[in-house]
């Protein structure tokens, strides 16, 4: 790791760029050697993706899906934080509110979509529904935890200081929480980003999730399919690199630091 | 002198206090019938074996924490709860790390006018040599450093007392012995009321007017002892020696190791 990390910024991007040269050439070659009718090259991927941009219709799925992430994840995000910042400045209420929390927590939002499409329909509100519920509890662990990690000097400081509980709550509570809640934003930003494949497959028409459902059932494209899941991870990866710049910013990096 | 008016000069007064704990169901007894006084700008120095309740002690003094018997009074009245007129600093970590040098010296202060509250930050950065670091984040700053800031970040809010739990003991020798100077001397031009918990006999006889010596649990005051030196003291001075030694017997401790 050290000789990777003293290295100069074109080593550190060359060895991660040859190592992904190298996975494009082994699935180049193994559909070549294997000859097979079925599953698409990289070339054809390339030309599927180009075709679809060419029919504007991979920006009119990438904004289709970011646009219910975007919706479900703030929804979670306004609604979970909250709950969990009380749940874990009041430990009585999160007594008698975990039990159901945990319960919920690791039901799949797959095995949602059936109520969620019984609630919603057909549609946006259904799919953004599945994202808020994949987004959701994450957030009030990361919550919860971080308040009743917050560490009881900073508390008594405050009260030494002569604020009120809710100054407390702002102004030392959850700085000192925020770390661990943006950790808990960015998971869930990332099980959000799962998700809405998933729900864009069975719960509306349009999106990356139905762009790769779509293309297997109307004439088996598999260069689309793997082409849309190639954008996929473009897309999560992406999210999760720019959730990490917020995590770097000075007021919340110290959270991330093991002091000596 | 009459009682009362003894009483009316106390700044600090401690009155049979005592604490008990309650732990698995078994009530023990932490503080013992602690009575002393602290009069207005002395610095006293609280030592005692570790363990012995000491920080229990600045706790209740701080309001923290109630007693279970006698009471403690501050100019004349009661202590209920903590007041921004009286300032606990903690041994490390006390300083909040998502503020800076500034925003924690300001933390006290969010009722001030904005060009007051700038006037005041700057003069407890420079009374704590924090120069040049206003925009630093604790994490980029050494340990002493960040008890200079929590010093600065109490001091800010213009308290009548400053309790200290032994706000140099995370720190190496060198630094501390620098820490106790960077202390006399701003208690020597603030004149606040210093009340400073420590196990370290050196740094008692250092830095106190009076020591107060605690028993081991539940404490109970053994003993109070006058620092006659004036400042700055010489450390390898007969007299220094004697009170050192005077004190180190007093804890129970042999003049060898």
């Amino acid at each position: 790791m050290s000789s990777l990390a003293k290295s100069g910024a074109w080593e550190r991007l060359f060895w991660p760029l040859l190592a992904a040269g190298l996975l494009v050439a082994g699935w180049h070659y193994s559909v070549v050697w294997t000859a097979t009718k079925v599953f698409p090259s990289p070339l054809a991927v390339e030309q599927g993706l180009a075709q679809l941009l060419r029919q504007h219709v991979l920006w009119r799925d990438i904004g289709d899906s970011l646009r219910r992430v975007a919706l479900g994840f703030c929804l979670a995000a306004v609604a979970g934080v909250p709950l969990g910042l009380a749940l874990g400045w009041y430990p009585a209420l999160n007594q008698v509110v975990n039990p159901a929390v945990q319960l919920l927590r690791p039901i799949s939002p797959i095995a949602w979509i059936p109520v969620a499409i019984l609630f919603f329909g057909v549609g946006d509100k259904a799919a953004v529904f599945l994202i808020f519920l994949a987004a959701f509890f994450p957030i009030v662990v990361a919550c919860v935890a971080g308040v009743s990690n917050v560490p009881s000097i900073f508390r008594r400081a405050a009260r030494n200081f002569g604020l009120s509980p809710l100054q407390i709550l702002a102004r030392v509570v959850f700085p000192a929480a925020l770390p661990q809640i943006l950790v808990g934003l960015r998971i869930a930003l990332g099980v959000a980003w799962l998700v809405v494949v998933a729900a864009e497959m069975l719960a509306v028409d349009s999106g990356l999730g139905y762009l790769v459902i779509d293309s297997r059932n109307s004439g088996k494209r598999y260069d689309l399919v793997v082409g849309a899941m190639l954008v996929i991870g473009l897309i999560g990866l992406a999210l999760d690199v720019g959730f990490r710049q917020v995590e770097k910013l000075p007021s919340v990096r110290w959270g991330s630091r093991r002091e000596s | 002198m009459g009682a009362a008016e003894a009483a009316a000069q106390a700044k600090l007064r401690m009155d049979g206090v005592g604490r008990r704990f309650e732990r698995d169901g078994k009530s023990i007894a932490v503080l013992d019938g602690i009575s002393f006084d602290v009069s207005d700008g002395e610095f006293v120095c609280l030592v005692g074996p570790s363990g012995c309740g000491k920080s229990t002690l600045l706790n209740l003094m701080g309001g923290f924490l109630p007693p279970t018997s006698g009471s403690i009074l501050i100019d004349g009245e009661t202590v209920e709860g903590p007041d921004p007129r009286r300032i606990l600093v903690f041994q490390e970590r006390g300083v909040f790390p998502w503020l800076t040098v500034e925003g924690n010296i300001a933390f006290g202060l969010a009722k001030l006018p904005k060009a007051e509250r700038q006037e005041r930050v700057a003069h407890y950065v420079r009374m704590v040599q924090l120069e040049g670091f206003e925009r630093s984040y604790p994490s980029d700053l050494s340990g002493g450093m960040k008890q200079r800031l929590q010093v600065a970040r109490a001091l800010a809010v213009n308290p009548d007392i400053l309790y200290l739990d032994e706000p140099f003991g995370a720190l190496d020798s060198v630094t501390r012995l620098v820490m106790r100077a960077e202390l006399l001397r701003i208690w020597q031009t603030e004149r606040r009321t210093i009340v400073f918990v420590t196990h370290d006999i050196d740094e008692a006889v250092q830095l106190a007017d009076r020591v107060v010596v605690l028993s081991s649990r539940p404490a109970k005051v053994m003993d109070i002892l006058e620092i006659d030196i004036p400042h700055p003291r010489n450390i390898s001075s007969p007299r220094y020696l004697e009170l050192r030694d005077d004190l180190l017997g007093k804890i129970g401790l042999a003049h060898s190791v």
